[in-house]
């Protein structure tokens, strides 16, 4: 126990990463099943108004923030640097620290569920009820008065230091641990990707802490960047939260593509086509997705001059996406396509996005989105870019490298069951939403009139989420099941190219008993120009120096969520030991003999 | 601080804690981006006054200013003195970054505590919030450096940092710098484009 | 009706089992920026439909051409190809710019300019409730705007709170309703109907529950309306329940925030000077009829969350509450 919490050791925190977020992955679809029961007939009344708005922000916020990033960063943290040939991240203290406070924020988050009485709250909830995207004015204490809002922006604050912590160490990880000879353009795709993400991270996580503090200052000091009537514009909100908001989808999409892009070769047995433009254009998509952030705002009047701009920069946005797409295709073809789930679930990656991004450019235009903005139609696109896109792609992460996290092979036959459910669940679930915003459905709304005619439509969304449901249960029968009865994995169980699978599963402490040069950009397989390079040895030579744990991290993020509590109970002695407590964390943690 | 991570092997060359740092400040200046931004979006927009030219008194700032332009001179000489292996003026121009650091932080009490005397709080109006806000974020960066040098400073005095610990103090000269850098933008922004 | 209307819906009907009507269709406009939107619509439509099928069937025929088989010899390892990577990049923009140059044309169409002839009116939204004022006729109305089919509108959308939308889909696009900030949007209804719609930006507690209707009507009907509505209320006759209902409107806390022309000036909730003209209540929840109303005045909290509308104290009797709805009713 004490190893797991003072752990500095990134497949151990890559393990933490991955089963909290998985954990909230539940907690987030329970609250889609509570959502999709609600809608499944007109007038529903399961749940009420506030409870239903409370749901669909939560839902939101933490598929975001505490689902899709984490699971995204429990890959970076267990494959990247094996991917690139290092024994930890460069900063293994940080990564923990980055780990305990992700934790501790979505536990903050989510406490607001239960502690509605502590705060005189005639419910059970105080979770946050002014959507994922938390407009202003609406966000002010005027119209929000209760702490739900609280408890979002201070969990998103946190949240945002664990982001921001993460953003730097794998920066400088991925740029500089590298094995000898691994150039940049040596870097596995995945690593790459992850690398965009980074830097996306921390550019954009800036500008929606900037927009949060104003909104606390706001709520808690009275002043008033939101408020109308002191001259302010509740717009500054909107351009902050997407100037943040778009590069977020990049931050959600682009570790998913990177995991396709490793999953295709391998099982095609070919090598990613045109390797340079995928990864080129992955830091294209990262560079463009700075420049489109006013199409969420196509409804606000921004003028017709403004408008055209934010058009053609989304529409170009499209290029480089396309042709990650093309390249995808032409590694497939010609290959010698092995069927695993893996692949499965990377082929289902691009079929949905497909999807999700030619919808995308229905409302890139936008007079055609003044009539798709804000309704289910909306919906239907992110959920196919979301989960057809990103969580497709996480599962093919999942199934791929398993083997290599755990040392056991998932069932391939449950996880056929597993990916042709979820396929047909997600398309029951997401494409009549398509015609449900249509036919005129706005998103957010906890009832409807049987009048609309989208009733039906809505019926056949409910059961589809149900499916889904039934897909990640056997999803979980695989997991348990594999605990016990799963095929233990070789060192390579896929024939990989990359470097993760020169070394037995699961890895040893140090990765590498000795630290591999890198001479080509494939170094595990054979082609015309190389021949595959020599796994490291099962022995090390000499001994290797792994750091001990430590607890400082874990104190340092402790410091956070007593700081949050002070203005939530407005106490302010709570401020004063929050801080103490961060300061004694990160004094022990830099003057602590620690040896990476 | 460990120094361990300066004798690794690193890809590009550049100690690992240094490229975080880099990195650390070019999240830095998004953040500082935004603040300057959100003060320019709202500058003439507040609907009572005080406004700023009522307000600023730019000859007590500009020797703030010119203050925190020294602390970075002091800053350098630091350096200089540990990389060269000079303890002893290390010390002293550690402490007096930090002492400059501590002055420039008491002109800002003195001005806030004149704004709000005439009548210029955080909730008076808009040029109220976002000054407050913006220059309250960099005096907070300006804290933690002081903070970050004493701590030099102290461990200098205990004879625990030394010329191995050289890039230790380049760093916290970087952070230094950058504050510096920051403080001459809003000075520029806010106080002499009026 | 176009095809692919056509498709959509009969994919509609087959999963629905039903026909519609649907009477909030981004598919059926009925005005000249509704139809606007929908050409352009279609055009990106058939475009993206186009791209799907071709990079849905390439993508299944590479997995099925070269699935696995036993004795496969290994695949050659291609790296790349560059003029194919040109190729697949001019492609897509290509394709883009035949969906841009529309795009900006409809821009600046639908950008709200208005001829001078068009009905101006200012559209407030509220939580949760819209006000419709029309400056030239010098009226006021709530949650039912009324429209000449003759003559092209110009609406002026701004909010009293936080942020709605404005959204009659049929009659086309929606426009965000924020406070400090006036928003237009200008179009000409071609037939004469009873359209609906709703608020679509998420605004609190009953945001579902913000809707409202659009009626459009012939010249001479809206005349008719429009006079009827500068008119003052009709004074109940003596003696009748309507008239013990003004009675108890007027020493309620009603008046606070209702306008009832020439008897109370609140300006809090809708003005209801001929609210029993309107076909609904509580913002297109209920059927304006009695029993509707007596539960709406009774309890409004509870049929709409978060009402401001809240529950009177010391309550109002039953027999109080049956005479504001008679005189109610009254003011047509």
């Amino acid at each position: 126990m004490k190893h797991w919490i003072t752990t500095t050791d990134h497949k151990r925190i890559g393990l933490l990463y991955f089963w909290t977020a998985f954990c909230f992955f539940l907690i987030g679809g329970l609250e889609a099943l509570l959502i999709r029961l609600q809608l499944a007939q007109p007038n529903g009344h399961l749940v009420s108004a506030e409870t239903y708005n409370q749901l669909f922000t939560m839902h939101g916020t933490t598929m975001v923030f505490l689902a899709l990033m984490p699971l995204s960063a429990s890959f970076f943290n267990y494959i990247v640097p094996l991917q690139i040939g290092a024994r930890d991240v460069a900063f293994p203290r940080l990564n923990a620290f980055s780990y305990w406070v992700f934790l501790l924020g979505g536990l903050l988050l989510n406490a607001s569920w239960l502690v509605g009485p502590l705060f005189q709250a005639p419910h059970l909830n105080v979770a946050p009820d002014g959507g994922w995207f938390g407009y202003a004015n609406l966000t002010e204490r005027q119209f929000s008065p209760g702490p739900n809002i609280d408890f979002w922006l201070l969990g998103l604050q946190i949240l945002g230091i664990s982001s921001l912590a993460a953003g730097f160490n794998f920066i400088v990880t991925i740029l500089n641990m590298r094995a000898p000879g691994m150039k940049m353009l040596r870097v596995p795709a995945f690593s790459w990707m992850t690398l965009v993400t980074q830097f996306l991270v921390i550019t954009a996580f800036p500008v929606i802490t900037v927009g949060l503090v104003f909104l606390m200052f706001d709520r808690f000091f009275g002043t008033h960047f939101y408020v109308t009537a002191a001259g302010a514009t509740p717009l500054l909100w909107q351009h902050l939260f997407w100037l943040f908001g778009h590069p977020e989808v990049y931050i959600l999409i682009l570790p998913a593509m990177g995991i396709v892009s490793e999953v295709l070769p391998t099982f095609a047995r070919k090598p990613l086509f045109g390797y340079t433009v995928v990864v080129f254009s992955g830091v294209l998509i990262g560079f463009m997705g700075w420049g489109v952030w006013s199409h969420h705002m196509f409804s606000v009047g921004l003028g017709p001059i403004a408008d055209s701009v934010f058009a053609g920069t989304t529409m170009l946005i499209a290029v480089p996406t396309g042709v990650k797409i093309f390249n995808w295709i032409a590694t497939l073809w010609g290959g010698d396509i092995r069927g695993t789930t893996a692949l499965h679930f990377a082929v289902g990656f691009i079929a949905m996005f497909i999807i999700g991004g030619l919808s995308g450019v229905t409302h890139a235009s936008p007079p055609a989105d003044l009539q798709q903005t804000d309704t289910y139609y909306v919906v239907a696109h992110i959920h196919y870019v979301l989960f057809g896109g990103t969580v497709l792609g996480l599962f093919a992460g999942i199934y791929y490298w398993w083997p290599k996290m755990t040392g056991r092979l998932l069932s391939e036959p449950l996880g056929k069951w597993h990916f042709w459910l979820t396929f047909l669940g997600m398309n029951l679930a997401f494409f009549p939403m398509h015609l449900i915003g249509l036919l005129g459905m706005p998103r957010r709304i906890y009832t409807y009139s049987p009048d609309l005619g989208v009733s039906a439509l809505n019926l056949v969304s409910t059961l589809g989420a149900f499916l889904i449901a039934v897909a990640i249960l056997v999803f979980l029968v695989n997991v348990l099941r594999t605990r016990t009865h799963g095929r233990p994995a070789p060192n390579d169980p896929w024939g990989g190219a990359t470097l993760e699978w020169s070394i037995p599963s699961p890895p040893p402490v140090y990765n590498f008993s000795v630290i591999p040069t890198v001479a080509n950009r494939l170094p595990r397989w054979k082609t015309e120009h190389h021949e595959p390079m020599r796994d490291p040895p099962a022995v090390p030579p000499a001994p290797i120096h792994v750091p001990d744990g430590s607890w400082w991290p874990l104190v340092a993020a402790l410091g956070l969520p007593v700081l949050a509590l002070a203005p939530l109970t407005h106490t302010l002695w709570l401020a004063f030991l929050g801080a103490a407590i961060l300061l004694v964390g990160i004094y022990r943690w830099a003057f602590e003999p620690f040896d990476v | 601080m460990t120094h361990a991570a300066a004798t690794h092997h690193t890809s590009m060359g550049l100690d690992s804690r240094k490229m975080a740092f880099w990195a650390f400040i070019g999240s830095e200046c998004l953040l500082f981006t935004s603040l300057i931004s959100t003060y320019l979006v709202y500058k003439g927009r507040s609907v009572v006054g005080p406004s700023p030219h009522e307000i600023l008194n730019i000859p007590f700032t500009s020797v703030s200013t010119f203050d925190l332009l020294m602390s970075s001179l002091m800053m350098v000489l630091a350096l200089a003195a540990v990389q060269r292996g000079d303890m002893k003026w290390g010390k002293i121009w550690l402490f007096a970054t930090a002492l400059l650091g501590l002055v420039f932080l008491g002109g800002q009490v003195i001005e806030f505590t004149e704004f709000v005397h005439k009548g210029l709080t955080l909730q008076t109006n808009l040029f109220g919030c976002t000054f407050f806000v913006l220059t309250g974020t960099h005096g907070a960066h300006v804290t933690v450096g002081v903070l970050w040098l004493l701590t030099l400073w102290v461990r200098a005095l205990q004879g625990k940092l030394g010329p191995g610990h050289a890039l230790t103090v380049e760093i916290t000269g970087l952070y230094w710098h950058f504050v510096d850098v920051v403080w001459i933008v809003i000075f520029t922004v806010v106080y002499l484009i009026q | 009706m176009p095809r692919y209307r056509l498709c959509l819906l009969t994919v509609a009907l087959a999963v629905s089992g039903c026909g519609g009507p649907f009477p909030q269709s981004t598919l059926e406009p009925r005005s000249d920026f509704g139809w606007a939107i929908d050409h352009l619509f279609t055009d990106i439509f058939w475009w993206a439909a186009g791209v799907f099928l071709v990079v849905e069937t390439l993508l299944v025929v590479t997995l099925i051409r070269f699935r696995h088989r036993e004795g496969r010899p290994a695949p050659r390892p291609t790296h790349g190809h560059t003029v194919m990577e040109i190729a697949w990049t001019l492609a897509p923009a290509v394709i883009l710019v035949f969906v841009a140059v529309p795009t900006v044309r409809t821009i600046f169409a639908t950008a709200g300019e208005a001829p001078a002839d068009a009905l101006k009116v200012d559209v407030i939204g509220h939580q949760w409730w819209w006000e419709f004022q029309y400056p030239e006729l010098g009226l006021v109305t709530a949650n039912e705007l009324h429209l000449p089919l003759g003559r092209p509108v110009q609406l002026s959308i701004t909010s009293a709170d936080v942020i709605h939308s404005f959204w009659a889909p049929t009659l086309g696009g929606k426009r965000d309703a924020i406070p400090g900030r006036v928003n237009r949007i200008a179009f000409r209804a071609d037939s004469v109907g009873d359209y609906s719609g709703q608020c679509a930006e998420f605004c609190g507690a009953s945001h579902a529950n913000m809707r409202l209707r659009v009626v459009v009507d012939s010249d001479s009907g809206f005349g008719r309306w429009a006079t009827v509505q500068l008119a003052g209320p009709a004074a109940p006759a003596p003696g009748t329940l309507a008239e013990r209902g003004k009675a108890v409107f007027a020493r309620s806390a009603c008046l606070g925030c209702h306008t009832i022309q020439g008897v109370s000036p609140g300006i809090i909730g809708p003005n209801l000077t001929h609210v029993g003209g309107r076909t609904t209540i509580a913002s297109g929840l209920f059927p304006n009829d009695s029993a509707h109303l007596a539960s709406w005045i009774a309890d409004a909290p509870s049929l709409k969350p978060g009402s401001l509308m809240t529950r009177m104290q010391p309550p109002l009797t039953d027999a109080d509450i049956a005479a504001l709805v008679a005189y109610l009713a009254s003011l047509r």
